[in-house]
């Protein structure tokens, strides 16, 4: 062990004796939140078996439709958009309790808070690696089990975009409990009860865009309104999560 | 340029029902170090996370460079170091991997100066091993060595030579010697005395 | 002997203080918990009496009297719960957090009251207790939302956190009821074939109108006497250790 090493003065030079009065900025916030979210993709491939859990969760609930009602494809076909957007809000449920719950244990939200960034940003970058890794793979599955369930396959395309929207919607949105639930311990159902009336409206259009999908109609109105409320939770839930956050942290 | 200080008045702060930091006043003044001391429970980390803003008093202020930090709390921030009693390492990363995060969103950091700054801890050979495969005091030597390279004024330690040998808390009271020779900082928290006195050292006592 | 927590805050200087808060609210009910009783005896007599039957329901759109307030009632209390609970949040007052602590249950319970006179409703107009009315609905997800409150506040030892967990909830909540609201619209006017399946006010001469708005004043007048009963015992309750509360409560 290098007991006697170069002080850390000597190695940097003046530069850094001089940054330690004036403690500099660094790199700023948009280039933070980019290390954050390759850091978090990074992190998530190194433990691919937890990405799995949450799709075959989806395919396991639309699997259970045609056991529980009936294997006759006319009548799956019309319960089809219901099925399909319910497993997807209960399988982003699902992968909502992995959102936050490493970054509590370790410290690293803590880190986050007072790293001299915008913890909102922070938290954007962490929720938006959290769709890539949850809703976008949701998206490329949903296919399969939608002709499973007798669905045509012109719908498929109009499927995805909605799943892809509306799952982004579900990552915000939950993102927000997910953090006011850190910190209690037998949580069990309370984050199902506080997501769930809160994506009421991203399930009502995405399984009205997918119903026209199928029966094709005009699916952008309904499209057109997932996207606003896309847009909307994208401005506003970082910013509350973050705000829940810092509350878990007091 | 003027060493900021760090000052702080009439702290008060409720946990639940408890009344845990009393009137707690101090001032630092530039290559000082406050070793705050007390038992279990005293307070200790209560008062650590109130300097750095985590948590809120219920009364007095936190004044850096003569201004409630209160006021520009990201600033603050970006003048701190804050070491808690778990290091943020995350477990799927090699130790080189987490401090190349850690510092590189707060500044640049060359290749060279993270090399040597691992060197300094002893990590040379197992920095590139994941940290899940590293024990409580080298997760603890990484975290110290990252506290070293952030180059900042002010540093809080929650517990700095917690699993550490005494070869490694040696290291510890030698970084913040360092640190106070740099016109730095520190408040660090400790359950019992360095190996070694370092000049510029007062202490208070928190009482339970 | 433990202290008592600082009492002065912010310029709501005397409104933070719990003792005065205390006391002020016990002086305050009977101003508000009289006229309530008076209004909603007024009114009921106004409703239930007086009123003559409507020209389409006949006897059965009575139910309103009580179902009209208690829905309308369940908005505006989790409208102020919300309010109180970013007072809270904002200004750092505890009182403020206390409020909203006691606005849920009451919020709460209006809102089952809404759910069930209008499944009672249902009954004589549709023929069965539930149909999917986008009002009703509505009115179910907002109990799903008070319940969210209450259980997030239940998951929490420490009540400072309780109350600011829940306080941010109780904002987000209030922000997603018009979207939610609008949500169910939509998706209701999609199915719902065009005939009188809604719990549709029938039309108001004065006679009907009056004992209505009566009922509503009634309600609100006694959600605050309510409010103000259960603030004093919920300031009682997070005050416990401070000594002007053991003087109140006696030896």
């Amino acid at each position: 062990m290098n007991m006697r090493g170069p002080a850390l003065g000597e190695l940097a030079g003046a530069a850094v004796a001089a940054e330690v009065s004036s403690g500099g900025r660094g790199a700023p916030a948009l280039e933070a939140a980019q290390l954050t979210l390759r850091r978090d993709l990074t992190l998530a491939f190194r433990k691919r078996s937890q990405l799995v859990q949450p799709l075959a969760f989806f395919v396991m609930v639309t699997l259970l439709f045609p056991l529980a009602i009936s294997p006759e494809l006319s009548r799956l076909r019309e319960v089809a958009p219901g099925v399909l957007w319910v497993a997807a809000l209960l399988a982003s449920l699902l992968a909502l309790e992995f959102l936050f719950r490493d970054d509590a244990h370790d410290g690293t939200l803590e880190q986050y808070a007072l790293s001299g960034h915008s913890l909102t940003w922070l938290l954007g970058a962490k929720i938006t690696a959290h769709w890539l890794l949850t809703g976008l793979p949701l998206a490329m599955i949903a296919p399969l089990s939608a002709l499973s369930l007798g669905v045509p396959l012109g719908a498929v395309p109009g499927i995805v975009a909605s799943i892809v929207v509306g799952t982004l919607a579900l990552s915000l949105i939950g993102s927000i409990s997910a953090a006011l639930t850190l910190g209690i311990k037998r949580s069990g159902a309370l984050l199902p009860l506080l997501t769930l009336p809160l994506s009421l409206p991203v399930l009502i259009f995405g399984a009205r865009a997918t119903e026209l999908a199928i029966r094709g109609g005009p699916l952008l109105p309904p499209l057109e309104l997932l996207a606003a409320l896309a847009v909307l939770a994208v401005t506003l839930a970082p910013l509350a999560a973050a705000t829940a956050v810092r509350i878990s942290l007091e | 340029m003027r060493e900021p200080t760090l000052e702080v008045e009439n702290l008060h702060l409720w946990r639940g029902d408890r009344h845990v930091l009393r009137g707690v006043r101090f001032a630092l003044a530039p290559g000082e170090c406050l070793q705050v001391r007390g038992a279990n429970g005293a307070g200790k980390t209560s008062l650590l996370r109130t300097l750095c803003g985590l948590m809120y008093p219920e009364e007095g202020r936190v004044l850096f460079d003569g201004k409630d930090v209160r006021v520009d709390l990201r600033t603050f921030h970006s003048k701190l170091a804050y070491l808690g009693h778990e290091p943020a390492l995350k477990a799927d990363l090699t130790a080189r991997e987490n401090l190349l995060y850690w510092i590189g969103i707060r500044r640049r950091l060359s290749g060279a100066a993270l090399d040597a700054a691992l060197g300094r801890v002893g990590a040379e050979g197992w920095c590139d091993r994941l940290v899940r495969t590293l024990s409580a005091g080298q997760r603890r030597r990484v975290a110290l060595a990252g506290i070293a390279l952030l180059v900042v004024p002010l540093w809080l330690l929650d517990e700095p030579t917690a699993h550490l040998d005494t070869q490694g808390q040696e290291l510890v009271a030698t970084l913040i010697a360092e640190q106070l020779a740099r016109g730095g900082m520190v408040v660090t928290a400790l359950h019992h005395e360095l190996p070694r006195v370092v000049d510029n050292t007062r202490r208070l006592e928190l009482a339970p | 002997m433990a202290t008592a927590r600082p009492l002065n805050w912010t310029w709501f200087h005397r409104l933070g203080s719990p003792p005065y808060i205390y006391e002020l609210a016990a002086r305050l009910a009977p101003w508000f918990g009289w006229p309530a009783a008076l209004a909603i005896v007024g009114g009921l007599w106004g409703g239930l009496v007086l009123a003559p039957p409507d020209y389409q329901q006949g006897d059965g759109f009575r139910i309103i009297y009580v179902h009209a307030p208690s829905a309308w009632m369940s908005l505006m209390v989790y409208t102020t719960m919300a309010v109180a609970a970013a007072t809270g949040l904002i200004w750092r007052m505890k009182i403020a957090h206390a409020v909203a602590a006691s606005c849920a249950p009451i919020g709460a319970s209006f809102t089952l009251a809404a759910l069930v006179t209008g499944a009672l409703w249902g009954q004589p107009m549709w023929g069965t207790y539930w149909e999917w009315d986008p009002r009703l609905t509505s009115e179910l997800i907002l109990f799903f939302l008070y319940l969210g409150y209450l259980g997030l506040r239940a998951g929490f030892d420490d009540t400072q956190r309780a109350d600011r967990a829940s306080g941010l909830l109780a904002v987000v909540g209030v922000v997603n009821v018009p979207i939610i609201h609008y949500s169910v619209t939509w998706w209701n006017s999609l199915h719902q074939a065009p005939s009188v399946m809604r719990l549709a006010k029938p039309t108001m001469p004065p006679s009907m109108l009056v004992p209505l708005l009566l009922m509503l004043l009634g309600f609100t007048l006694f959600f605050v006497a309510i409010l103000l009963v259960r603030l004093r015992a919920e300031v009682l309750n997070r005050e416990r250790s401070a000594s002007w509360v053991r003087e109140v409560l006696g030896p």
